[in-house]
Formats: structure tokens, sequence, C-alpha cells
């Protein structure tokens, strides 16, 4: 079992070979796996968790917190509780976002991994991956390496003779988007329904089961093997800013080569959309751009010389979120696009709290109608005011939020076409004395 | 919710106010209290915060040079030292209406066809927030409601998904079948499918709810606008607790009754006999006139009769009064007074009257604390001796479901998180729960949260509690012929008790077992010794059991004995039904050596139908009078309202009007009354101060009986007399029948009505508790009547004997062994029929369900056969007044045989 | 009544949770493997077998897209009309599906062979429109004729 030489330069997809299946447990060893758990299990557990922070590894399930500092909330020691939790975000079901799917289907062991080096950094014993329902071939080929890993005390009680053991479950989701918000997944994951919880208590100290549990993306917990492995030094040279590694940058939309590839953090919008993207389709511009998934606010052409990092998209007015992209060209009506957007996260709204559960719905009316011509000139001032309703803090999670992401920068971006569109409709007084002669 | 109160320490600024508020509590409570109208859903007092509706927002600001302050939500905000908030804020405002507006967009607006209407939350906030016009255009989402069963109904269109209702019913009172389904703005509140509430509970959906979705299907039948009820505070009479109600009256009938706040007993919670009970009251065949001879005599007539029979009676010793645990102090102390003190017999049998008398003397020598029922909430530790509390005291049995969660609220203490924080303090706790044990003859509805549980006979159960003391206390015995499993139990519950910080003891006179009632006297010493300060709750049966035992008499064997002995002309019979005491073969006998019998009573029972004078008395609702429940608190209750074109009057005016014809004066007035019966008894003369006096006025004026908006009043008889009648004048009370007269301000234990400006609903009860959660301004109603005396020493036990035949074991059932209650038509529906419960090994090859003839004591009867794993060995379960369930013996030999 | 598979595959996914509730979600999706759907008898048997209520399974089952309280054709079409197969055409895909099919979306076809139902991103946005048919998913449906898809639909029987 040979360690390679020199790291890679993409290290999450250096071992995915697109149409083949992944590496079983051999292959996967040869090429360098297991050797970060190797290491690992050879520290202690908090110096993995310093590790983590000092390699800047920030989480790539869309919120961007420092997954070193999260571990590092887990309590540790004599003191602590006995049972704790290392939970896998792959509910992936941020629309426009395709990245933890490449990462599951190409390279199951590379995330097992990095499971089982969070799961000793924090010391739980047991971890659970939350993967949505779709993900079919993903769920085979996890079940497959971990049948493997099982086999070979990769998994299990004393992993590798190290004394630590640690039990992993796959679970498959029954569909939901808010089951990926971290808190509405714990509750998914305890057979209830997937409502957010409130916090404090944060799920570090009180999670699954009351028990201290960290949750992380899929595609942060693949980064980890490679840190512990190649050093926090070697990872933050991957990237060009200030946050360390590499990013699964994604494009879809009218493009030439729509797609995902492994590139330094901090590579320009620009660069992703007409180097790998291959730019827009013949005869189309581009009109605007999600720049990491559906809830995330629309950025326009000036914004394509921007480094695609969590703090240069925020300053931006924008989010980095998954770092998966949604073109919008100048062809594709900007107002039918929102509409979609809005129906999505009215119909996965959880119903918890109000402005989400029936603000949503209202809006996705509205767009239905300025997108149908049946739009009212009221209507921007109800879908202004819900962007503000429906805002940071004035709703219990996220969802809602994330939701008015696109309309507030649509609204802001391409006013013109929804003040078209809200003098097209003929008020509804007129239309029915119209009927009645 | 259990409340610990830290004094205030905070300073808070609101809106520019400073208050100096307790830290460890939310905005939104602090707010209310502190008099400003902040709206709000999904918070309840009993039920925490979980920040579901948004509909609380105020602005909070960083510091002294925030200006833009963030908008937050009060439930969920503490009130940390130096918090600048801000209700006035913009921000805030407008958040507060736009969050009505969105709730209103599915909302039919179907307030005139509501039976909400008028006095809805929804409406409050809605007015609150200043929303008033609808700019949502577009279809609303409708859903299809539930047969709920006879209690509750359902109107699913006008939830606005507070989740007020699920957390009630599932979260604190434990049922199973509600919940919510579904996902964003198609959540459903409901059953999984059509069909019967399960909860003994369900009816505080119709307050939980703050708009129309559940609604009382007893009010709907016959509907009556809030403000048009005319209303009294009451008591229940349906069990012991004593919980407050607040029964609304309109054309003569009761319409519906309503929680009424108590902080120290029911609080905002009623069980569904106690709300639903009522119904007897309406009842078509209530005796309404006096008859003598079966003929209509002249109410004047009739109690001039009674007075001259009592008289007669007086001079030749040969008259016998027997008084009832159900009726009012009043009644009982004016019988007894009238046929004098040795021929005056309780209304109960000598096993009960042995029960109540040793209970009463245990409280009086106890070291423990007597717990209210907020008091047994808190409590960390609870061994439940014999009682079935969700069947005999089930408001009781709804507040041990909190006092398990106390080792929850510990770990929420311990992690900084407030008690208010209901969800997160769950996610904390788990499954933990504090210790709740319950011994019993066989499984209760209280099971699912009791860390463990044992089955036995009485006497079985009150040797595993001997066994507990002996472990507290070395000094007592142990207990004999205790298999090693008991032997355990008892370790644990000993632990469990000496290791908390409060634990309480209930046990109750439910399956007549004195030996039971001592051990868990012996229980209270014992700990006491070790040092714990237990609390004890001793259930007597009758909402006026405690009442007739602290008045004293004797027991109706010996009466009946008497009877048999042809020793008594009169026999005056009042509020009881003789044939639920005693044999009817032995009844029938003893009623026929009799000259006359006379019957007062709200109800007709195979008693009534054999008086040669029979008086209509009033119910609950047309009388006044004084109850003392399980924890010797003497609560006054008030008549609704004053039946018109009956003979229908308070027994104990009956007693009264008949009293200068028997030589004897009671005065003329309720006080006279109260007065004479607190000197006679030197126990209860606390009673008096159970409520202001008749002579009482607020402002001058007395305390109306109906709301200010009462309406409708020159029509109501308009049938009959164009005239508007003068209303009733009220010579007992300070109370008004009119909508006349001073409202706010009233004394605790006079307000006939909860309301406020601005607050229209049930939650307007916040308006008038000193603090959220805590007591009534002026002080929770009722006089607390049990002096301490000296601890009395242990208990000696009674020689064991091992398990003979099967024995007759009492079980009770909610709906149907509670006399009046069951007689309601909504009740009614719920009453099962006659069955026996054994044990599967004791059924001597008799199959499940298969009808068999029960036989105790010469008495026989058919019944059906439940074969119960959960059943002790050798006890044969019989449920307590149920119809067609005769009067045996607890502890008698029964016999099964095949039908 | 839980056939003895079931149970026994129940009892697997409770030896992975501490609590019996948790595995509730699995019970549904295993009774939904073997019988197409999850009937209001199904709800009540699971609900015995993790010593729930029906009412608290059925508030589950209710909240996840996924489980199907209906009965369902025997194929599940998914179309995914999220934002991504929104733009490349997925408008027009349900479309032809609804024509190739006779039903509208929500429906089932008359011989019980296929149900069309709208789904969330399904992670493929970069080959959209895509949409799954049982565990299948088909991507690339851009310019998909009705002979195409009705290649497709026939793997289906
Ligand atoms: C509505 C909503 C949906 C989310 N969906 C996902 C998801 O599908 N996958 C994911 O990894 N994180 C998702 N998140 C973010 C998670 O809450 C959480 O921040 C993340 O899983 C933490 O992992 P990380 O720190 O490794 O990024 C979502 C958040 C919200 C508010
Ligand atoms: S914002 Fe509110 S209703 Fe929406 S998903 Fe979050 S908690 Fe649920
Ligand atoms: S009462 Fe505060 S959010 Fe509902």
């Amino acid at each position: 079992m040979t360690a390679r030489t020199s790291p890679p330069g993409k290290p999450l997809t250096d071992r995915i070979r697109p149409e083949h299946p992944p590496y079983g447990l051999a292959d996967y060893e040869r090429h360098g796996g297991f050797q970060g758990l190797r290491a690992a299990l050879k520290m202690a557990p908090q110096d993995v968790t310093g590790l983590i922070k000092a390699a800047g590894l920030r989480g790539r399930g869309g919120a961007g917190f420092p997954t070193g500092v999260k571990w590092g909330l887990v309590p540790m020691g004599a003191e602590a509780p006995k049972q704790k939790y290392i939970v896998a975000n792959g509910d992936e079901m941020e629309p426009g976002t395709f990245k933890d799917r490449l990462l599951l289907e190409g390279d199951p062991l590379q995330f097992i991994e990095g499971m089982l080096i969070g799961g000793y950094a924090i010391g739980a014993s047991v971890g659970y991956i939350f993967l949505r329902a779709e993900y079919v071939l993903a769920a085979e080929r996890l079940r497959a390496a971990m049948r493997e890993c099982r086999a070979r005390h990769l998994l299990g009680r004393n992993v590798l003779g190290s004394g630590f053991d640690f039990e992993l479950h796959l679970h498959t989701s029954a569909g939901r988007y808010i089951c990926g918000e971290e808190t509405a997944l714990i509750s998914s994951l305890e057979g209830k329904r997937a409502i957010p919880r409130a916090k404090p208590p944060f799920p570090a100290t009180a999670g699954l089961f009351g028990k201290p549990t960290v949750v992380n993306n899929i595609e942060t917990l693949c980064n980890v093997p490679h840190i512990v492995h190649y050093g926090a030094d070697w990872f933050r040279g991957l990237s060009k800013c200030g946050d360390g590694g590499t990013k699964l940058y994604g494009a879809s939309g009218k493009l030439r080569h729509p797609g995902a590839w492994e590139l330094p953090m901090g590579t320009t919008v620009r660069e992703i959309l007409d180097e790998h993207a291959g730019g827009m389709r013949a005869g189309l511009k581009l009109r605007g751009f999600l720049p990491g998934g559906a809830s995330t606010d629309f950025l326009t052409a000036e914004h394509l010389d921007l480094p695609m990092d969590f703090d240069s998209i925020a300053k931006a007015g924008s989010r980095m979120g998954t770092g998966t992209m949604i073109v919008l060209d100048d062809q594709t009506d900007v107002i039918g696009m929102v509409r979609n957007l809005q129906m999505f996260f009215a119909r996965e709204s959880c119903g918890w709290c109000t402005p989400c559960r029936d603000g949503l719905p209202w809006g996705e009316k509205i767009l239905a109608g300025l997108h149908t011509g049946r739009g009212q000139p009221e209507d921007l001032d109800v879908l202004r005011q819900l962007t503000r309703w429906l805002g940071p803090g004035r709703t219990f999670c996220a969802h809602a939020p994330g939701a008015m992401e696109p309309l507030q920068s649509a609204l802001k971006h391409f006013r013109v076409d929804f003040e078209r569109a809200a003098n097209r409709g003929v008020p509804i007084t007129a239309a029915k004395t119209g009927a009645q002669t | 919710m259990t409340v610990s109160r830290k004094p205030p320490q905070a300073g808070i600024q609101i809106d520019g106010k400073a208050h100096a508020v307790d830290p460890s509590r939310n905005l939104l409570e602090v707010a209310l209290e502190l008099g400003y109208d902040l709206p709000y859903f999904c918070w309840h007092p009993a039920l925490g915060s979980v920040g579901a509706c948004r509909q609380c927002a105020v602005t909070q600001f960083k510091d002294e040079n925030d200006t833009q302050g963030r908008v937050v939500m009060a439930c969920m905000t503490p009130c940390a030292d130096k918090t600048r908030f801000s209700l006035a804020h913009a921000d805030a405002v407008s958040m507060r209406e736009a969050v009505i507006e969105l709730l209103m967009t599915n909302h039919p607006h179907d307030c005139p066809v509501c039976e909400e209407g008028g006095a809805c939350h929804l409406q409050d906030m809605t007015v609150m927030t200043g929303h008033s016009y609808r700019r949502f255009r577009h279809a609303k989402r409708t859903h299809v409601n539930q047969d709920l069963g006879p209690f509750v109904g359902h109107e699913m269109n006008r939830c606005i998904a507070c989740y007020r209702c699920v957390r009630f019913y599932r979260e604190y009172a434990g049922g199973g079948d509600l919940n919510v389904f579904g996902a964003h703005h198609h959540v459903y509140f409901g059953r999984a499918s059509d069909g019967m509430l399960e909860s003994p509970f369900s009816g505080n959906l119709v307050e939980v709810c703050p708009t129309g979705v559940f609604t009382d299907r007893t009010y709907g039948e016959s509907y009556t606008r809030k403000w048009d009820l005319q209303q009294a505070p009451g008591v229940c009479h349906h069990c012991a607790l004593g919980c407050n109600i607040m029964p609304g009256e309109r054309y003569g009938r009761i319409k519906r009754v309503e929680n009424r706040y108590h902080g120290a007993l029911n609080g905002y919670f009623l069980c569904d006999r106690g709300r639903y009970g009522y119904q007897y009251t309406n009842a078509d065949d209530r005796p309404r006139r006096a008859r003598l001879n079966d003929a209509p005599v002249a109410a004047e007539a009739a109690a001039a009769q009674l007075g001259e029979w009592v008289a007669q009676g007086r001079a030749t010793g040969r008259v016998l009064g027997i008084g009832s645990p159900r009726a009012s102090l009043e009644a009982n102390h004016a019988l007894r007074a009238l046929v004098g003190d040795a021929n005056f017999h309780r209304g109960i049998a000598a096993g009960e009257v042995a029960c109540d008398d040793l209970l009463v003397q245990i409280l009086r020598q106890t070291p423990a604390r007597l717990a209210s029922i907020r008091e047994a909430e808190s409590a960390d530790a609870v061994l439940v001796l014999g009682e079935d509390l969700l069947a005999t005291g089930a408001r009781l049995a709804l507040a041990l479901r909190q006092s398990v969660r106390n080792v929850g609220f510990a770990m929420a203490d311990a992690a900084n998180v407030p008690r208010w924080q209901d969800h997160s303090v769950r996610l904390l706790a788990q499954e933990t729960k504090s210790p709740l044990y319950i011994l019993g003859p066989r499984a209760t509805g209280l099971d699912d949260i009791a860390r463990r549980f044992h089955r036995g006979r009485p006497a079985d159960l009150a040797r595993l509690a001997q066994e507990i003391v002996h472990l507290l206390d070395y000094t007592q015995p142990r207990a004999p012929g205790l298999d090693d499993d008991a032997i355990h139990l008892a370790h644990d519950i000993a632990t469990a008790l000496k290791t908390a910080q409060r634990p309480l003891i209930v046990a109750g006179t439910s399956l007549e077992s004195t030996a039971l009632l001592q051990e868990a006297a012996n229980l209270c010493i014992a700990l006491d010794k070790a040092g714990v300060a237990p609390s004890i709750a001793l259930l007597p049966r009758a909402a006026n059991s405690m009442g007739t035992a602290l008045l004293g008499g004797g027991d109706t064997d010996a009466a009946l004995a008497r009877v048999e002995a042809s020793e008594v002309d009169t026999l005056v019979v009042l509020e009881s039904d003789l044939y639920r005491l005693a044999p009817g073969a032995r009844v029938d006998a003893a009623l026929a050596r009799l000259r006359q019998l006379v019957v007062i009573d709200a109800v007709s029972t195979a008693t009534t139908a054999k008086a040669t004078l029979l008086l209509p008395a009033g119910s609950f609702a047309e009388t006044d009078g004084t109850l003392v429940n399980h924890e010797g608190r003497a609560q006054r209750h008030f008549q609704v309202f004053v039946p018109g074109d009956t003979d229908i009057r308070e027994s104990w005016r009956w007693l009264q009007q008949s009293a200068p014809a028997a030589g004897v004066d009671f005065g003329d007035t309720l006080d006279a009354l109260i007065a004479q019966c607190a000197g006679a008894n030197p126990a209860l003369a606390g009673i008096v101060d159970a409520a202001p006096s008749a002579r009482f006025r607020l402002a001058g004026s007395r305390i109306p009986r109906q709301s200010h908006r009462s309406s409708g009043r020159t029509a109501m008889h308009a049938h009959r007399d164009i005239h508007e009648p003068r209303p009733p004048q009220d010579a007992d009370t300070p109370l008004a029948f009119s909508m006349e007269g001073a409202r706010s301000g009233a004394p605790p234990a006079e307000i006939p009505i909860f309301w406020a400006p601005r607050w229209n609903s049930v939650q307007s009860v916040n308006k008038f508790q000193h603090e959220i959660n805590g007591p009534l301004r002026g002080g929770d109603p009722g006089v607390l009547l049990l002096g301490r005396e000296a601890t009395a020493p242990y208990y000696a036990r009674p020689a064991w004997q091992a398990a003979g035949t099967l024995e007759v074991v009492w079980l009770y059932e909610l709906f149907g062994s509670e006399e009046l209650s069951a007689r309601g038509a909504a009740i009614a529906t719920r009453v099962p029929a006659p069955y026996v419960v054994v044990h599967p090994d004791g059924a001597h090859g008799l199959a499940q369900g298969r009808r068999v003839e029960c036989s105790s004591d010469g008495l026989r009867w058919m019944a059906e056969l439940r074969l119960d794993e959960t059943m002790a060995p050798g006890a044969a379960g019989v449920p307590r007044g149920l119809p067609g369930v005769p009067a045996v013996r607890a502890g008698a030999a029964l016999r099964v045989e095949a039908a | 009544m839980l056939s003895a598979e079931e149970l026994r595959e129940i009892d697997t996914e409770l030896g992975h949770y501490e609590q019996a509730s948790a595995a509730t979600i699995e019970a549904l999706k295993i009774v939904q493997r073997h019988r197409g759907w999850v009937s209001d008898e199904a709800v009540a048997d699971i609900a015995a077998k993790l010593g729930s209520s029906p009412a608290d399974v059925d508030a589950v089952a209710t909240f996840y897209n996924l489980i199907y309280r209906r009965p369902v054709g025997r194929h599940v079409i998914h179309v995914c009309d999220s934002v991504s197969c929104w733009i490349m055409g997925q408008p027009r895909l349900t479309e032809l599906l609804k024509q190739r099919l006779g039903v509208d979306v929500g429906q089932t076809t008359g011989d019980g062979r296929f149900t069309l139902l709208p789904i969330c991103c399904l992670g493929t946005c970069d080959r959209a429109p895509a949409l799954m048919i049982g565990s299948d998913t088909h991507r690339d449906l851009e310019s998909v004729d009705a002979a195409r898809l009705d290649a497709i639909l026939e793997r289906y029987s």
C-alpha cells in the first residue's frame, strides 16, 4: 500500500472516472485512500479538529460555517455525554445543485473516510448518512462501499485496531427539501415530521435524540481525509482566496456545456461559465444567474468577474451557497423563472411558521398571475412586502428567507419585466363587468 | 408548565418605560403581565413558547445607540438585563399586521355563523393589529371536516395553524389520536380518520384553539352568543378536586361550561366530565314540581308539610335525615340541624364513611404538605397508591403528566435553556421522566408515563407500600409475603422518593381500603423522618365528601338499620339515591316500613320514584352553596340563573322554608345559614370567608352576571308578556341577575365573566392574573379549612391474609361512575354497559366478551366478561356506579358464571 | 397485517436507532416498497409495531411527498419541475407526457401502469430536463419527441 507521492491538485475528484463505477476498497487504497484516517487515528481527536480549523475549511452545504469551529463546539472529555453522533447531510435538494451526487456516486469511500475522521474527531461512535431518496445509484454504491469497509474493519468495532468504534447507517429520506435544514434533518432522522428546531440548544450540544451531534455536508466531509493526509497548509494553498481548498462548482441553464468542475476556491464566475461551461448557447445572452442554488440572490453580467468565494459573493449582495450556478438567458421569461422558484419554496415549506406557510403561496399566486397576464399594479407592493415579512429573523428558519433572495433580487434587477407584467392584467372589477355584458 | 419565580432583577425598557422584571422569563408573558396588549397565537401560558406563529413580533435594540433595532419574537426572547424593546416601533407593528394578513388569506371570514364569533382570540388579535382590508384575491385552500364525537366540533377551514391543539392534546395531555397531517399550507389538524376523540381532556381544545376550528358541540346544539350568556362562578360537582368552572345560561338552560382559571387548582384546563357533565341539568325528566303522594302540591304547602313531619319526628325521635356528599354544606347542615345530630346520616355506606373519616384524620395529622393540583405538577417523584386517577380525579392525572417533566426542566436549567422554551426543553429531556410509580388493581391510562407499575388487590398494594415504609425507616416492620419482584420495586420506589426534592404521595378512597390510606400516611411519616419534605394528595370520591366528613354523621347502613327496625316514621333524603348505596331489595324493604319518605333532589332516581313528598332541588347551576375539595378548600359556587315557572330551589332553601314549621330558625338568607353552619361546626368555621357575603358591593354596585353587551332582554319573554319583567333579585349573593353593575375588580371568588377591553376570548384571563400562570389578582378563591394537628404515629397494620376467592375490587369510569354527569346526553353515549374484569387465569374457561352472571352477597346481575392481563389476580373488577351494577361491597366474594 | 418479510426488514432498521419511533419513515418505505403504497391499515400496523399511534404515524406519512397514501400505478413517473429543468423545457416535457399517457399530473393511467407526479430538483441539472421512472433517472430530455418518449415508456410494463 503506497501513498501517492505528490498531492493531487483536485483532491475531491481525483479518483472519479466519469461513466465508470467507483473504485473498490483496494483501488481506493492504492490511490492514497484511508491514509487520512490512518493518520487521524494516531492523533488526539482535538488535534484533528484543530487541523481542520487551521485548514480554513468552510461548510459546503450553503452557509459556509467553519467546519473545525463546528466540531470544536462538541463537548469532549470524560464529562461529555457518551453517545454522540455525526450526520452527513446528503439531502441535496436545492434546485440547481448536483455536486454531492457526483461525489457519492464517484467516490463513496472518500466520503466514508471523511465521515470516520469526523466521527473520531468529535468522539461519535455512530454516524448516519441522510441521503435523499432519489439518489438510488448513490445509495447502492454507498451500501457496497460500507459492506467492504465493514469486512475490512474500517467500520464497526475497533476500527483498524485503534480502539475507535464507529457504526455507519444509511438513512434514505422520503422527500421534502426542508430535510436539508440541519435541525429539520435531525427531526426527520428521529422519524418525525421535518420541522426545524429552535436554537439554543445547538445540535453540537443537543441534537439527534438530544445527544451532541454534528451535521456536515457531503462535500465538506469529502475534503477532510485530504486535509489530514496532506496538511492544512497544502489545503489553503489549493485556494485562490482566504478560504481553503477547492470547490465543486457547477452550472446549469442554456449553456453550451453545463456541468460540474472541481476548481480552486475563488475561481471567477467568468472562468467557470466561459471556460468550463463553454459560454452561452448560440444566440443567447446571459441576463443573470443564481450563484449558488435556488435560494441565492440573482447576480447579473456585471458580476462575472467576481471570485466565487463566500465573502466576495456576499459583498455583491448574494451568497455562494452551494456554488452551483443557474443561468438565466435573455430568451427565458424571468417572471416565469421566479414563479417556478417560488412554487418550489411554497410547496416545500414545512408549514410550521406563518410567514413561510402562508406568505410563500401568496407570492406564488401573484407571480402566476403576472406570468399569465393577470397581474395587477398592487401585486408588486405585496411582493416587495413579502420579501420583508419573510426575511431573516422574521421566520422560524432560513427556508423562507432563502426563498426571498431570488425574488427580492429579481424585483431589483428585472424591475421593468415585473412592472410590465403588473400593468398588463385587467383589474378584477373590470373583468367582472366584461363578463356580464 | 411549572414556573419558578426569581425575584425581579433585570431592568428592561419597553417603549422608553423602565420595568424591573424576572430575567428568566420571556418578554411576551412579562409584557402581558405589565398590561401591554401584545398579540400572540402559538404561545399559551401553560404550553410555553415555540415561536411558530410569528405574531408576537417586537423590536429589540442592541444598545443605547441602536435606532434601527431588529424584529424578534417576544415569546422566544428572554428579558435580559438592560435590554430595550419596542412594541410601537414601525417594523414590529407592520410585522404583526402582516402576520394577521397572512393568517387570514385562507380564513373563511365566517364570523357571523361561527360559534367562536365574539369570543374569538383571532378576532381580538386581528382588531388589535389593525388589519382590516383583504388584499389576497386568490382561491383559498379548503379542508374536509371530521366527526370527532359528541363533545367537540370541527371546522378546519378556520384553522390558522398555530399548532396549539396538537401541543395541548399530544404533548401536554398525552393523547395519541390527534395530530397534524400534511405539510406547507396544507397542514391539517385532526384525527387520522373520523371518530371520537379519545382523550379525557378533549374539551379543552375548544378553549385552546384561538379560533373556531374546535367548538363545543353541546353548546352548538342550542347556541347562544357568549355575550348573551348569563354566567356565575361555579365549582365542578363531578369529583372531589373542586375545579372552578364558568357555566353559562340562556332561556333557562345551561348552554355550556367553560374553564374558570384557578391558580392552585385547574389552571386553564378541565376534564371532559367536568366540562360536559352539566347536561343533566337540562334533562326533561328532572323533577320540576313539588309532589305529594304523586299529586302536585303548592311549594309553600310542601315546605310546611315537611316542617310538620319533622316537628313530629323531633318530638318522637322517629325522624331520620340522610345527607349527601354531592350536596352543599349548607344543605347538609340544614338537614342535620333539622333532624338532630343523632339522626343525621351522611349518604354514604359504612365503608366509605370509615375511609373519609380516616382521610380527614390523616390530612390533619400528617407531617406532609397538602398538595393542590398545581403543587402536584411540581412534584419530582410521585407514588400513586390505588387510584385510577383518570377516572377518579382526572385533572390531577393531567397534573401528574406535567410532574414527570420536572427532570427535564432541571436539565434545561443546567443547560441554560429557559423553561418556557417548550420544544427545546422536550428535546433536552427526550424520554427522561421524573419518577412516577402507580400501584393499582389494573392498568391505568397514566401507565405510559410511569416508571413502573404494580398490580394487586388493595391489601397487596398496601403491603408493598408497607415495604417501602420499612425501607425508608427500618424501625418499621417488613411487609409479609412479598415476592422478589415486589421487593425490588419497593427498593426502587423508596430510593426515588428519598432522593427527590418534592416527593408526592397520592391515594384515595376509591378502593375503600383503609389499609391503603394508612400506608399513604405512614409513607409521609417515614419520608419526613428521613428528612425529605413530602406532600400528599388524598382523594375522596365526591364533590363534597370532604365537607360532609367535616360535618360528620353516620352512614346509610346504620340509617337503614334503624328504618328496618321500624324506629323511623319520616325519612328525609337529601340529594341521594339510596339504591346506589345499598342493595335494592334491602332499600325496598326498608322504605316499606316508613310512614313517609321525603326526597329532595335535582334528578329523578329510583329513590325519588318512591317519595311521598318530592321536593325539586336546584342543580349546581340553580343554587349557591359551599363545597370542600380534597385538600380541604372550601369554595362557594353561585347560582347561574333562577329557573322560571318551576318549584325548583336550593335544597337548603326547602329546608330553610320548612324550618319554622319544625320550630327551627335558619334565618332567611344564605349568609345566615352559612354563619350557623360555621358556628355549629368548628371545623367549618372558615367557610364564612370562602367568598364575600351578600352585602358586598363593588363601588356601591352589585356584580352583574350578564355581560354589558347582553342583548334581547326586552324581547326574550315577549311571547308571554311584552312588558320587560323585573330581573330576579338576589338576596344571597352580591351578584345580580342582570347586566347592570360594576365589573372590574370583582373579588376572585365572584368573577362571573372573564372579559377585558380588547380581550373577548378566554385569553382575557391574563388581565385577571397577578402573574401569568400564577394566582388571580386578590388570590385564588377558597379557604383552606384543615387545621394541622400534632403528627400522628405510624398506623398499625391489619393482620395479613393471603388471597382467597375472587374478591370485588371497584373500578371506575370517567364517564359512568359519577351519577350526575352520566345522565347528560353527550356523556351518556360514552357510558359502557355493565362489565366485569378478571385476569385470564381466573376466567375458568369463560371467553372474553361473553355475557356472564355475577353474584355477590346474594346480589345477582348480568355483565360482559372482560379478560385483562393487567387485572390483579384474585380480584374481580366491578365498575362502580354504572347503571345495572348493584351496590355490592368492596372486598366481598364474587362469583362469575356463564349466563 | 405486516408480512414476515416486512417485519424482518423493519426489525433491522429498528436496530439502527436508539428510539423505536425513529424507524417510522423507514417502516413506511419498507411497506411501500412491498405494496406500492401505504394504506390506512398499514399505517395502523406500523404504529402497533413501533408502539406509537396511527395518528402519529400518519402525521409523518403525510408530511413526506414520497410516501403514497393513495394507490399509485405500477410505475411512478416523477418529472422534475424545478428551476433548471424548467428553463430547459420541463413544461413541454410534462405536456408531452400528459398527452402520451392520457392523464393529468397527479393521476394514474386507466390500466394502472403509470402515475404522473411532479418532483423537486433531481440533482442532475446539467442534463436537464430530467425525470425518474421508478428508480431510473432519464436525462437530457430537452428535445425529446413522442417517439423517443414512447420508447422510454415501453420499457415499463
Ligand atoms: C432550507 C434549507 C435547506 C438546506 N438543504 C441542505 C442540503 O440539502 N444539503 C446540505 O448539505 N445543507 C443544506 N442546508 C444547510 C444545512 O442547514 C447545514 O447548514 C449544513 O448541512 C451544514 O453542513 P456544512 O457546515 O458542512 O455546510 C440547508 C439549509 C436550509 C435552511
Ligand atoms: S421558515 Fe417556517 S414554515 Fe418555513 S420551513 Fe422554516 S420553519 Fe418551516
Ligand atoms: S406567540 Fe410568539 S411566535 Fe407565536
